[in-house]
Order: C-alpha cells, then sequence, then structure tokens
C-alpha cells in the first residue's frame, strides 16, 4: 500500500509549451476534436452543397429578378398599405373566419380522441412492442402525405366540402399528436405506474387515475399548438383544394379578382386571428400547467 | 365524557375539512371539460356545416376507393422518370429555401435576442421583423408573389423563404437566449469584444440545436412545397394537381408515394444526425 501522507509537493511551474495542444500557427488549440463537431460540420457543408446545386440546376425560365422583386414590392404596398374589401362585405368575411376557425376546431377534436388511444397504444411505458412499432410505422405514413394531399383524396369519396377538409386535417393531426402524446406519457414517473399495477388495477385504471392526470398539461399544451396549426391548415386547404373559409376567399381575391387590396384586407383579418389564439392558447397553457 | 368527545368529533370533522374530496374534484373537473368540448365541438359543428355521419361514412369509403383506384398502374410508371425529377427538384428546392432562410435568420436573431445586447430599437424591430413573416400565412406570400413572378420556380422559392424565415428566426433567438446566455456572460467578463462573443460562445453553443431546427424545416418544407405547388403550379405539387384533375389517379398516386418516400428518409435521416450531434 502506498503512504498517502506523503505526496510530493505539486510543481509551481508547468511547462505550458508541453501541457498545451497547439496548432500549426502556435495558437493554443481551444476546441476539442469530436463526433458531433465533425458530424456537424460535415451537415452545414452538405446542405449549403446541396443548396448551391438546387441554385445552379433550378429552371428560372429567363426572369427578370430585379424586375419581378420591384413588381412584388409595389404588389406587397398595395396589399399592406390599402387594405379595402370590395367584393365581400366584413360580416361574409368574418363568417368565412369562424368557419375556418371550426374546421380546425372539429380536426383538433377529433385528432386528440383519436391520438390519445393511438399514444396508449404506442408509449414506451405502457404498451405492447409490437402494437406500438405498428401504430408508430403507421403514424410515421400518416404524417409524411402532406395535409392538402389527405384532403384532395377525401375529396373524391365526400365531395368537396367541410367533411373532407375535416377528415383531411383530422388525419395529420391524428399523426402529430400520436407522438406528442406518446412522448408526453413515457416522460411520466414509472413509479406510479408499477405501483398501480402492483396493487392490481387494471389497464383502465392505470390511464384514467394516474397517466392522464399526469401528463394531461402537457397534452393539453400539444393541443392548442396544433390547433394553431390546423387553423393555418385550414386555410391553406381552403385556398388550394376549394374547401370554404376564409382561405378560399384569400384565393378568390388574388387568383380570381386579382384584388391585392381585397387580398390585403383578409390577410389582416387573418393575422389578427393568428395572433389572438396564439394569445388565447398562452393563456390558457399557463392557467393549465 | 368519551362519548361526547367522539361525537364533537364525528361532527367536526365534515366541517373541519370543508374542501371536497380530491377525487370528487377531479370528477367535476373533467365533467366540466369534457360538456365544454361538447358544446365547442356542436357549436363548430353547426358553423362548418359538417355532417357527422356522412364524415364517418366517408371514412370507409375513401379507403375501399383508394385500394380500388389510388394504385399506381403501368401508364404512371412510365411517367416515373418525369415524377422523380419533379420530386429531386422540390427536395433541392427545401434545401435551398431552409438553408438561405437559416443563414439570414441567424443574424436577425442576433439582433434579436438578448445576449448580444443590440440596441434596443434595433433588437426589437428585428423581433417584430421576424414575427410578422411568421404570421403573413405562406398561401398569401404564394398569392402575391404569382402576380409578378407567375409560374416560376422562384415563386414557390420566395414563398417558403419567408414563411420559413420567420419561423427560424423566432426558434434560434429562443435557443439563443436558453443556450448561450451563462458562456456569453463569462466572455464578457473576459473581456471579449462582441466578434469574440458571437464566434466562441455564441455559434459553439448553440449550433446542435440550430443545426436539429434546420432539419426539422427541411422536413416541414418538402410537405409544405407541396401545398405552394398546387397553389403556384410549381414542382411536385402541381405534378399531382395535374395528374388529379386530369383523374389519372394511378399517377398521383405514385407521386403520394414518392413524397412518402422521400419525406421519411429526411426524417429517419435528420433523426441519425440529432443523435450524433446532439
Amino acid at each position: 500500500m502506498r503512504d498517502l501522507s506523503f505526496t510530493a509537493p505539486t510543481p509551481v511551474s508547468l511547462d505550458f509549451n508541453k501541457c498545451m495542444r497547439k496548432t500549426k500557427s502556435g495558437k493554443i488549440k481551444t476546441a476539442v476534436k469530436s463526433k458531433s463537431r465533425s458530424a456537424i460540420r460535415f451537415t452545414i457543408f452538405a446542405l449549403l452543397g446541396l443548396a448551391a446545386c438546387g441554385f445552379l440546376t433550378f429552371d428560372y425560365k429567363d426572369i427578370e429578378l430585379s424586375k419581378a422583386l420591384a413588381g412584388t414590392w409595389n404588389n406587397a404596398k398595395a396589399l399592406f398599405g390599402q387594405p379595402r374589401l370590395n367584393h365581400s362585405s366584413l360580416p361574409g368575411a368574418l363568417n368565412a373566419l369562424y368557419m375556418t376557425i371550426s374546421l380546425g376546431t372539429l380536426s383538433t377534436i377529433f385528432g386528440a380522441v383519436v391520438a390519445f388511444f393511438g399514444a396508449l397504444l404506442c408509449a414506451k411505458n405502457i404498451a405492447n412492442p409490437v402494437a406500438a412499432n405498428i401504430v408508430k410505422s403507421l403514424v410515421a405514413f400518416i404524417r409524411a402525405v402532406p395535409t392538402i394531399l389527405w384532403v384532395l383524396i377525401f375529396t373524391i369519396a365526400a365531395g368537396l366540402g367541410s367533411v373532407a377538409a375535416v377528415i383531411g386535417l383530422t388525419f395529420h393531426s391524428a399523426g402529430y399528436l400520436v407522438k406528442a402524446y406518446a412522448e408526453s406519457i413515457e416522460e411520466m414517473d414509472s413509479g406510479t405506474i408499477e405501483a398501480l399495477k402492483a396493487s392490481g388495477a387494471n389497464f383502465w385504471q392505470i390511464v384514467l387515475q394516474a397517466i392522464l392526470p399526469s401528463s394531461i398539461s402537457r397534452m393539453a399544451a400539444w393541443t392548442f399548438l396544433r390547433f394553431e396549426i390546423n387553423f393555418i391548415n385550414a386555410l391553406a386547404v381552403g385556398a388550394a383544394a376549394g374547401a370554404g373559409g376564409i382561405g378560399f376567399d384569400l384565393y378568390m381575391a388574388g387568383n380570381h379578382y386579382f384584388d391585392l387590396r381585397e387580398l390585403g384586407f383578409i390577410t389582416y383579418i387573418v393575422v389578427a386571428a393568428v395572433i389572438l389564439l396564439e394569445m388565447l392558447s398562452t393563456k390558457i397553457k399557463a392557467k393549465v400547467a | 365524557m368519551l362519548d361526547k368527545q367522539m361525537d364533537n368529533l364525528i361532527e367536526k370533522t365534515p366541517k373541519k375539512t370543508n374542501q371536497i374530496s380530491v377525487f370528487s374534484k377531479r370528477k367535476r373537473t373533467f365533467a366540466i371539460t369534457f360538456f365544454g368540448i361538447f358544446a365547442l365541438f356542436a357549436v363548430s359543428a353547426i358553423v362548418a356545416n359538417y355532417n357527422i355521419l356522412s364524415g364517418f361514412e366517408s371514412i370507409p369509403k375513401a379507403f375501399a376507393w383508394m385500394a380500388g383506384n389510388f394504385i399506381p398502374d403501368k401508364k404512371a410508371l412510365s411517367r416515373l422518370p418525369n415524377i422523380l425529377a419533379k420530386l429531386f427538384e422540390t427536395a433541392l428546392l427545401a434545401v435551398a429555401v431552409t438553408a438561405s432562410a437559416a443563414i439570414c435568420a441567424f443574424f436577425f436573431s442576433l439582433l434579436g435576442t438578448k445576449t448580444t445586447k443590440a440596441p434596443p430599437l434595433v433588437s426589437r424591430a428585428a423581433r417584430i421583423a421576424a414575427s410578422f413573416f411568421r404570421n403573413v400565412p405562406n398561401v398569401v406570400w404564394a398569392i402575391l408573389l404569382l402576380f409578378s413572378f407567375g409560374q416560376n420556380i422562384l415563386t414557390g422559392f420566395f414563398a417558403l423563404f419567408f414563411a420559413t424565415f420567420g419561423m427560424l428566426v423566432r426558434m434560434f433567438i429562443e435557443t439563443i437566449d436558453e443556450v448561450s446566455s451563462s458562456c456569453v456572460e463569462a466572455l464578457h467578463a473576459t473581456g471579449a469584444n462582441s466578434i469574440q462573443i458571437i464566434l466562441q460562445g455564441i455559434v459553439p453553443s448553440s449550433l446542435p440545436e440550430i443545426v436539429s431546427w434546420v432539419l426539422y424545416m427541411i422536413e416541414y418544407n418538402i410537405r409544405d412545397s407541396t401545398l405552394i405547388g398546387i397553389l403556384t403550379a410549381t414542382g411536385i405539387g402541381y405534378l399531382f394537381d395535374l395528374y388529379y384533375k386530369r383523374m389519372d389517379y394511378g399517377s398521383a398516386s405514385l407521386v403520394v408515394i414518392c413524397i412518402v418516400i422521400l419525406v421519411i428518409t429526411i426524417e429517419l435521416l435528420s433523426n441519425k444526425i440529432r443523435k450524433v450531434i446532439m
């Protein structure tokens, strides 16, 4: 055994030239070479390379960029500077806004209900691993299809209108919320579930007494976030699939009447709604959490 | 004597614990929430003119239709090279948009964050500009750009660029405020100037998160570019819309399958990268 009471005094002057790792030019190296650093560098260079490759190969069709930008600037000035309704009335526009909000609400509620059961099937701490993998791959597939395509596909079966819009929007929001809810459930304390299991509680008792109370606030936060996204998606779907609501008004003002001022007015209504919804959801989140 | 005390106790207990037990309170909260959501549902269904029955009916109908018609046929396979070319273009567009928006957003977020101590007026202006670009929906940008740019890839580029820029500035500011504030403070104390602080403090500490956000936005933009493509008649969205309107559902389904494969590949790839860098 070594005698620890007689350690040599630490040397006062370290030879810094030997201790420090230096670069070729003689500067002290401050960064540590690591896998993560080189991965970041590689990712950034790969993305920049792909972007450059894109810019070089795009088919610009001989567009005059400066002219188009100047034109857009003038149009933007008309759009944001002189908003005015010419083809529709304010109550009409507000009705369309309520319609879009309702489409967003319906798809959020449906999506949340479906996603709750989906999350129970695929959260690691409660689910059967085989079922979890099946649900997870299904959800990954559903999320990979853009929302607008779901709506267009359902338009064929259900006809143009709110049914196709809601079902199409629901698919994507359910896919998104399953992932979010499952993560909220996985974050909860595993001891609670084990204790309930040990006391002989069945699956639904565990869900209602342990999982729901402990993860409901996180789930609610995700749901409100999704509601904001669904509102924007409902707007987009209205514009691109003709599913009604204020998105359709935007489309008509821009691509049918070519009326920038009307487009501007409707844009302001939409932006006000987005900001109001954001404020509302922040308030509710603060209350729930 | 003892009996009287017991009686007193029994009488007093309910008064002492005047509040309702946890369980009945929880039940009441659930009931109120449930009815609130139900009322919201009912009002929304009426406003949107949504027929619940036909909604449920349409799901099996849609899947039956998809199983019968929404399958690539021979004609669709002959269009595969064209579809793949457009898909490749869309993927490159998403990367180009996100990369250039990220570069601009990074400079904006340096102005907007608290850590760099930019003049408050400048910092505020940067935040307001970003929130303007974020809150104006990309549908509006697409329609606005269509006026001057016409059916051009740049219409899609700028429509996606504005929205991406707004979102990334917000995410970058949050990241920098969260991750870098302590090391910036330390660098301040050593007397580093602002360029040194940015290059040695903010960039290295927030880069993993920033790259992760950029990867997320690429994925998001590929999905969004379908929508913008339908609106502005460019890219893969236009191709889908074309086949869809011609009722060539076999080819349209092939477009969907290609998009799904691309999105899932990118998701898996970025999850791998995230695991290494975080």
